[in-house]
């Protein structure tokens, strides 16, 4: 049983590898060399989409991994209620990422929207917001429906985290007069180093990858101004008058190296030793 | 214990109530705005200024969207690709990610990057490949290439997941269970699998919504409307011709329910630290 398992995934894991590097030296058929490179570079949408995506990423991560902290810690403690609260976070998390992207398009619209609506009532804007139109507020508009449909899953690896904490170690850090906050620190956290090293690049790879979000809200608008990597790219290779798989698969290649290098750096700052598993 | 500690400890837990209250309904409130909207009639959609609630209740929506011959395609669809391949997942990933959180092997670093590798790249990256593939071998359009896929990008996270969970259950338990004389295969079956449950099951989960919710495949491999997963097909109901909010976000409630039930179902296995007592 367990020689099978270390044959079976590594061909599957081999299957999958061959699939992706097919993708790519099938698309470059011609053999155009670093052409295709080359001319991403030349665009001009390169240098907004970059940042763009910097921003997506980092805002988010950053946001989601901060409340989350706040969120497991709360529903860590026994209180009434305190399993609805956890079936009320489950619900962003299990719907589908382009339902709720169908529905902050329906709630952030200009005219009908319940958003403006409320904002207006509450006397917090002066004049209806064109929330996906207008260039100022699209992004913070999109990053903010990140962050909301990452916050469950981060909470819930965190909890998860804090949960196997086992209840001792809190009692030793007692006995020795620790206090609430120092225990925290000096306890809680670096016991909890596995679960937020895991929450962290998961949603890294995950915001970077995300796809449905920037795609349905950033519908609206014309160019690639407010575009992802992950958008741009797939926007080049099938809805935009390029319609450049070559030029695509360049941006696809170099997104996989962006995420490999980050995730590296992340690993090495937080000196994941491997040796330990 | 005295009265003014036993006091303190009320107002806490009625302070982390309120808390725990506001934040569902903080977290709840878009999807009051989904389910009002799925049981508004058409000349509601269009008001302002807006509400939140329908004024004439429609219920009729969902059951339109169900006897939707379309929509009862696009279900079968989620169906079949989202249990079929959780079911790879688990079956593949399990064995996989104990062997490498408790042997060493050549090539492990290696393997073990290759599973971190394999999961950052992105499906978007991948779609053009995967279509070629899948075209070669005559299964576009196929519910087994959605199914191939999803399992192959699962696989990954359900690994990873598994073995950081292994790795945490102390090697004691494991050999206390050989000094009784549990063979390996016994061991594996009657002690780490119950303690890993939540593990499990965590990876179950994690297959089976991102099955279920995977988009960005099945938009590019799918082109027949008749055997699209649910969250492609449902976006046929609001197109730039075309605005049936209330039937688009009707049969999202109807897509969204069997998760959230089966979530809630299992929720209270996602944190069940089984480790903590196993150790004096």
């Amino acid at each position: 049983m367990l020689i099978a398992a270390v044959v079976v995934y590594p061909a599957v894991a081999l299957s999958r590898a061959s699939l992706s590097r097919y993708s790519i030296t099938g698309l470059r058929q011609g053999s155009v060399g670093a052409a295709n490179y080359a001319r991403l570079l030349e665009q001009e949408a390169l240098p907004t989409v970059v940042a763009n995506t910097v921003l997506w990423v980092a805002a988010i991560v950053l946001v989601t991994v901060g409340v989350s902290l706040g969120l497991a810690q709360l529903l860590n403690e026994d209180f009434p209620g305190r399993r609805l609260v956890r079936w009320a976070l489950i619900v962003p998390w299990a719907a589908s990422v382009i339902v709720t992207s169908k529905l902050f398009v329906w709630i952030y619209d200009y005219y009908f929207g319940l958003l403006n609506h409320a904002l207006l009532s509450l006397r917090l804007v002066a004049a209806p917001v064109d929330w996906l139109g207008n260039d100022a507020t699209v992004m913070p508009a999109m990053i903010a429906v990140g962050i909301y449909v990452s916050l469950p899953f981060t909470t819930y690896v965190l909890l998860a985290g804090l949960s196997a904490i086992p209840g001792e170690v809190y009692e030793a850090a007692r006995v020795d007069g620790a206090s609430a906050w120092r225990a925290y620190r000096s306890v809680t956290l670096p016991l909890l180093r596995p679960a937020l090293l895991v929450a962290v690049v998961l949603n890294v790879i995950y915001i970077f990858n995300s796809f449905p979000i920037v795609w349905t809200l950033n519908d609206r608008n014309p160019g690639f101004a407010h575009d992802t990597m992950i958008t741009y790219m797939y926007k080049i290779a099938f809805k935009s008058s390029l319609r450049d798989i070559g030029l695509a698969a360049a941006l696809g290649v170099v997104n996989v190296l962006v995420i490999l290098l980050a995730v590296v750096l992340y690993l090495r700052t937080t000196s994941w030793r491997e040796a330990e598993a | 214990m005295s009265a003014a500690r036993s006091g303190r400890r009320a107002a806490r837990r009625v302070a982390l109530a309120a808390a725990g209250l506001a934040l569902a309904l903080i977290v709840l409130a878009p999807y009051a705005v989904m389910v009002c909207t799925a049981l508004k009639p058409e000349a509601e959609l269009r008001m302002t200024p807006p509400r939140l609630t329908p004024i004439a209740w429609r219920p009729a929506n969902v059951l339109e969207v169900l006897r939707d011959p379309s929509f009862q395609g696009w279900l079968y669809a989620s169906l079949v690709v989202a249990l079929t391949s959780t079911l790879i997942v688990v079956l593949a990933a399990t064995p996989a990610a104990y062997y490498t959180a408790r042997h060493r092997f050549p090539g492990r670093s290696a393997f073990l990057l290759v599973v971190l590798v394999t999961q950052m790249f992105s499906p978007t990256a991948l779609v053009v490949g995967l279509y070629r593939q899948f075209f070669d071998l005559g299964l576009v359009d196929t519910y087994a290439a959605l199914i191939l896929t999803n399992a192959a990008f699962n696989l990954a996270f359900a690994i990873w997941i598994l073995r950081a969970f292994f790795a945490s259950i102390p090697r004691e338990i494991e050999e206390a269970a050989a000094v009784d004389g549990c063979g390996r295969v016994r061991t594996l079956v009657q002690v780490v699998l119950p303690l890993s449950l939540p593990a499990i099951v965590t990876a179950v989960i994690f297959a089976f919504i991102a099955a279920w919710n995977e988009y960005i495949v099945a938009l590019t491999l799918m082109a027949d409307p008749a055997r699209k997963p649910l969250t492609v097909g449902i976006t046929a109901y609001v197109t730039a011709y075309v605005q049936h909010w209330n039937h688009l976000f009707a049969a999202s409630v109807i897509a969204i329910v069997p998760v959230v039930v089966l979530f809630a179902t299992i929720e209270r296995h996602l944190v069940g630290g089984l480790t903590a007592g196993s150790v004096k």
